[in-house]
C-alpha cells in the first residue's frame, strides 16, 4: 500500500503541479502579454483599456505563480531546493520584475502628471518583458538540465546564459505577446481591436517559427529526449503534438482573418500553449530537475504529499468556481472611460 | 557578529524583504477587517457616511493589497534561493502549510478582490458585502497558517527525523499546527494588526481634524465617525493587546528562556530578579553596562511572583545565545509604543465622557504623530521574536548556518542591490500615492476606486458614474 502511494503520490502531484503552472501561464501570460504589447500602443485612452481587461484578475492570475512555489516547496522540497539557487538570478529579475509591473498596475491610475503616468507605464512595461524573458530562460534552463550532486547544485550563477535558454526567453515573451494580443481581440471593439488583430499576425508568425526552432533544437539537449522521439511506442505519444500544432495554427490564421470572429484567435493561442507545453512535459518526464532527479527523487514522503492532496481535492475546484465566478462578473467587452475625461 | 559573507547578505536579505512584506499583510489584515465592518454598518444602518468611509478606504486597500502580493511573491521563492538547505529539510513540514495558506487564503483574497474592488454597482449589496467578507476572512485564514508555521519553527512538535536525510518528516499535523506557542502567536500578532490600522486611521482622521480647525470649520462627519471608531479600538484592543503580549512572554519562558534573557539583557539567572529598564548589553563582555533598574520587578513581570527564577544568558554558551543589544531595544521600543497607545485610548475615553472627543486638539495631534506607532511596534516585535530565535532556524534543531544556500557572494550581492532599488522606487511610489490618497478629506458621495472600474458593454445594470451619484448611498 505505502509502496503503491509512494510511487502513484508524485505522479499525482506531478500532474497536478503541471496543470497549475500551465495554468499560471496562461492567466498571467495574457496578463504579462499586454504590458508587451505596450511597445506597440501608445495612446493613453488605448493603454487603459487593455489595462482594465486584465484589472479586475491580475491578483488571482499571479496567485497561481505563488502556489506553484508553494507546492513546489511542499511536494517536490528536494526540486525546490536545487532548482531555485541553480536558477537564483533569473527568479530574482523575475520577481523583481513582477513586483515592479504589479505595482504599476495600480499606480499608473492614480498618477496626476502626465510624466509620472508616463513613468509607471513604462516601468510596467520594461517589468512585463523582463518577467517574460526570464520565465523563458528558466524554462529553458531546466529543460537544457541542470547539474546536481547529492541534492546540491553544483554549477555556477551564470549556467542559464545559455543560447537555448535565451532563445527560449525570446519565445516566451513573444507568446505571451500574441496571447496578450488575442486576448484583447476578444476582450475590445474598435480601433484597439484592429490593431490588436493586425499585430497578432505578425506575432503568430514569429511564434509558429520558434516553436519550429525549440522543437528541433530539444531533442539535440539529451539524448533521452531524443529516445522520445525515435523509438515506438514513445513515438506514438508525441506524434500527435506536431500535427496537432499545424491544425491548430490553421485555425489561429483563420480567426485573424475572419473580422467577425473573436474569440477563436484566443482559443487557438491558448491551444498553441497546450501543445507546446505538453510536447515538452513528454521530452522532460519523468525529471523534475533533468538530467538526474526524477519526481520520485524529489518527493517529500507520502504523509507530507498526502495531507496537500487531501485539501486539493476539495479546495482546488472551489477556487477555480469562484475564479470563473470573476471572470464571468466582469465579462463582456471593455470600451475607454470617456465618461470621466 | 558576522562579517560580510554570503550567510550574512543571505540573512539581512531575507530580513530586508520580510521586513518590507509584514506591514503590508498587516495592514491588508486590519484594513479588510476594517472595510468588513463598515460595509456591515451601512447595510445595517443605512447611514450613508459608512459607505463613504468604505470606499475612501478601499482606495487605500487596493494599494497596500497589491504590494502585498508582489513583496509576498518573493518570499515564496525566497525560502528557496536563500535557505534552500532549510527548504529540502524542512519542506515536508513548512511547504504543506504554505501550500494550505495559498489554497484556502491567497486564492479567496485574490478571487473576490475584484468584486470587492470594482464589483458594487455590478453585483448585489447582498453579494458584494459577502464578497468583502471572504477577503476579510482570507486574509485572516493567511494569517493562520503563516502563524502556524513560523511557531513551528520556533516551538517545533510533532516531527520525525529521518536517520538517512536529516529531513524534518510530519509525525502528526495536529500537533504541527497546533504547536505550543502557535495559539499566543496568533492572537499577539492579529491584535497587532488590528492595532496598527486604528492608529494609521486615528492619524488620518487627526490630520483633516486639525486642518479643520486650522481652516475654521467642522471636519466631515465621515472624519469624525472615523476618529471616533479608532479610538474605540484604541480603548479596548491595547489594553487586552498588552494581556496578550504578557501570555506570549510566558510562553516564551516556558519554551525559548534564552530569548527571554537576551530581551531583558539578564547576564545571570536567579530569583527576585530586578527589571533592567535601559541599559547596554554587551555581549563580548557578558554583561550589561548602564543599568537603570528596578529591583523585583524582573521576576513579577516574567513568572508573575517576586521570587520566580528568570534566565541568563550565562546558562548557554557563548555560541548559542540571541543577539542581546538588538532584542533588547527592539523589545523595549514595542512596550513603550503599546504603553502609549493604551494611554491614547483611556485619554479618548476620557474625552469622549467630557464629550470634547473631536475638539481637543492635542489628542489629534498625538493621533497624528502616533500613525505609525502600531507598524513600528509591529515590526520591532518581529524582530524580537525572531532573532531571538537565533542561531537556530528550527528552534533547538537545525541552526540557520546550516539552513542557507550555497550562493556565491557575488551572485547575492547583485541581488540585494537589485532589491534595495527596486523596493525603494517601489514602495516610495506606494508610500507617496497612500499619503496623497490620506491627504484627501473623505467627504459624502465618496467614488471608491470605481474612478478605473472597466466598462462592460455586457453584464448587468450600469449605474451612471456621476461622481455625487447617489444610486447607492441612499
Amino acid at each position: 500500500m505505502t509502496e503503491s502511494a509512494a510511487f502513484w503520490l508524485p505522479v499525482v502531484w506531478a500532474v497536478l503541479a503541471a496543470s497549475a503552472i500551465f495554468l499560471y501561464v496562461i492567466l498571467d501570460g495574457f496578463d504579462l502579454g499586454i504590458g508587451v504589447l505596450f511597445l506597440k500602443e501608445r495612446d493613453h485612452d488605448h493603454r487603459n483599456v487593455m489595462v482594465n481587461t486584465v484589472a479586475p484578475v491580475w491578483d488571482g492570475n499571479e496567485t497561481w505563480m505563488i502556489f506553484g512555489g508553494a507546492a513546489l516547496y511542499g511536494v517536490f522540497p528536494v526540486a525546490y531546493g536545487t532548482i531555485l539557487p541553480a536558477l537564483y538570478l533569473p527568479i530574482l529579475f523575475m520577481l523583481l520584475a513582477l513586483i515592479l509591473r504589479g505595482v504599476s498596475f495600480e499606480f499608473r491610475f492614480k498618477m496626476k502628471s502626465a510624466r509620472s503616468q508616463l513613468f509607471w507605464d513604462a516601468s510596467f512595461c520594461g517589468g512585463s518583458i523582463v518577467a517574460a524573458f526570464m520565465q523563458g530562460v528558466i524554462l529553458g534552463t531546466l529543460v537544457q538540465g541542470i547539474p546536481v550532486q547529492n541534492n546540491v547544485f553544483v554549477g555556477t550563477s551564470l549556467d542559464w546564459v545559455t543560447p537555448f535558454a535565451l532563445f527560449c526567453g525570446a519565445a516566451v515573451t513573444i507568446g505571451y505577446a500574441l496571447l496578450g494580443s488575442t486576448w484583447l481581440i476578444w476582450r475590445c471593439e474598435g480601433e484597439l481591436q484592429d490593431t490588436m488583430r493586425r499585430v497578432s499576425y505578425t506575432l503568430a508568425g514569429l511564434m509558429l517559427l520558434t516553436i519550429v526552432a525549440v522543437s528541433v533544437w530539444t531533442p539535440q539537449l539529451h539524448t533521452t529526449y531524443m529516445q522520445h522521439w525515435l523509438e515506438w511506442p514513445q513515438l506514438a505519444l508525441v506524434l500527435p503534438v506536431p500535427v496537432a500544432v499545424v491544425a491548430v495554427a490553421g485555425a489561429l490564421f483563420l480567426g485573424l482573418r475572419n473580422r467577425k470572429s473573436h474569440l477563436l484567435p484566443f482559443i487557438s493561442t491558448l491551444g498553441l500553449f497546450f501543445l507546446c507545453f505538453s510536447g515538452l512535459g513528454i521530452n522532460v518526464w519523468p525529471y523534475i530537475v533533468p538530467p538526474t532527479i526524477t519526481i520520485w527523487q524529489a518527493s517529500s514522503p507520502p504523509s507530507s504529499q498526502a495531507f496537500v492532496l487531501f485539501g486539493a481535492m476539495f479546495l482546488l475546484p472551489v477556487i477555480l468556481g469562484y475564479t470563473i465566478y470573476s471572470y464571468y462578473v466582469f465579462r463582456g467587452k471593455v470600451t475607454a472611460e470617456h465618461h470621466y475625461h | 557578529m558576522f562579517g560580510l559573507s554570503a550567510l550574512f547578505l543571505a540573512r539581512f536579505q531575507f530580513a530586508f524583504t520580510v521586513g518590507f512584506h509584514i506591514v503590508f499583510p498587516a495592514f491588508s489584515i486590519g484594513l479588510a477587517a476594517y472595510l468588513a465592518v463598515l460595509e456591515g454598518l451601512w447595510l445595517k444602518t443605512g447611514r450613508s457616511a459608512y459607505l463613504d468611509l468604505f470606499k475612501y478606504w478601499l482606495k487605500i486597500f487596493s494599494v497596500v493589497f497589491a504590494m502585498g502580493v508582489v513583496s509576498g511573491l518573493v518570499m515564496s521563492y525566497e525560502f528557496g534561493t536563500n535557505w534552500s538547505q532549510f527548504s529540502q529539510k524542512a519542506g515536508p513540514i513548512l511547504g504543506p502549510m504554505l501550500a494550505y495558506e495559498v489554497m484556502t487564503a491567497f486564492f479567496l483574497e485574490a478571487g473576490f478582490l475584484g468584486v470587492m474592488m470594482f464589483g458594487l454597482n455590478r453585483v448585489g449589496k447582498g453579494l458584494h458585502f459577502g464578497a468583502t467578507c471572504m477577503v476579510s476572512i482570507g486574509t485572516l485564514i493567511s494569517m493562520t497558517w503563516i502563524l502556524a508555521s513560523n511557531s513551528w519553527m520556533q516551538t517545533p512538535q510533532g516531527y520525525i527525523i529521518d536517520e538517512a536525510t536529516g529531513r524534518f518528516l510530519p509525525g502528526n499535523w495536529w500537533q504541527i499546527i497546533f504547536n505550543p506557542s502557535f495559539p499566543f502567536r496568533l492572537v499577539h500578532m492579529g491584535l497587532a494588526a488590528f492595532l496598527s490600522v486604528a492608529f494609521i486611521v486615528a492619524g488620518v482622521a487627526g490630520w483633516h481634524l486639525l486642518k479643520a480647525r486650522r481652516e475654521d470649520r467642522q471636519a466631515s462627519e465621515q472624519v469624525r465617525l472615523m476618529f471616533s471608531m479608532a479610538m474605540w479600538m484604541a480603548a479596548i484592543v491595547a489594553p487586552v493587546q498588552f494581556l496578550a503580549g504578557d501570555t506570549q512572554g510566558l510562553n516564551t519562558l516556558e519554551y525559548q528562556p534564552a530569548k527571554i534573557a537576551a530581551m531583558e539583557g539578564d547576564w545571570e539567572s536567579e530569583g527576585r530578579a530586578p527589571e533592567i529598564l535601559f541599559g547596554i548589553p554587551d555581549m563580548e563582555n557578558e554583561t550589561t553596562h548602564y543599568k537603570v533598574q528596578i529591583p523585583l520587578l524582573g521576576s513579577l513581570i516574567l513568572t508573575h511572583s517576586l521570587d520566580g527564577k528568570v534566565p541568563g544568558l550565562k546558562d548557554y554558551p557563548k555560541d548559542l545565545r540571541p543577539y542581546s543589544p538588538l532584542l533588547f531595544f527592539s523589545f523595549r521600543i514595542m512596550i513603550a509604543l503599546g504603553s502609549l497607545m493604551v494611554l491614547v485610548g483611556l485619554w479618548s475615553l476620557f474625552l469622549r465622557w467630557k464629550g470634547s472627543l473631536y475638539d481637543n486638539a492635542l489628542l489629534h495631534r498625538v493621533a497624528l504623530w502616533m500613525s505609525p506607532a502600531g507598524f513600528i511596534a509591529l515590526l520591532c516585535g518581529w524582530i524580537t521574536t525572531e532573532v531571538g530565535r537565533q542561531p537556530y532556524t528550527v528552534y533547538g534543531l537545525l541552526k540557520t548556518s546550516d539552513s542557507v544556500s550555497e550562493i556565491a557572494l557575488p551572485s547575492m550581492a547583485t541581488s540585494m542591490i537589485a532589491f534595495v532599488i527596486v523596493y525603494f522606487i517601489v514602495f516610495t511610489g506606494g508610500i507617496t500615492i497612500l499619503l496623497r490618497s490620506f491627504a484627501q478629506e473623505p467627504h459624502s458621495g465618496e467614488e471608491g476606486p470605481s474612478e478605473h472600474e472597466p466598462h462592460m458593454s455586457a453584464g448587468t445594470t450600469q449605474v451612471s458614474h456621476h461622481p455625487h451619484n447617489a444610486g447607492l448611498a441612499e
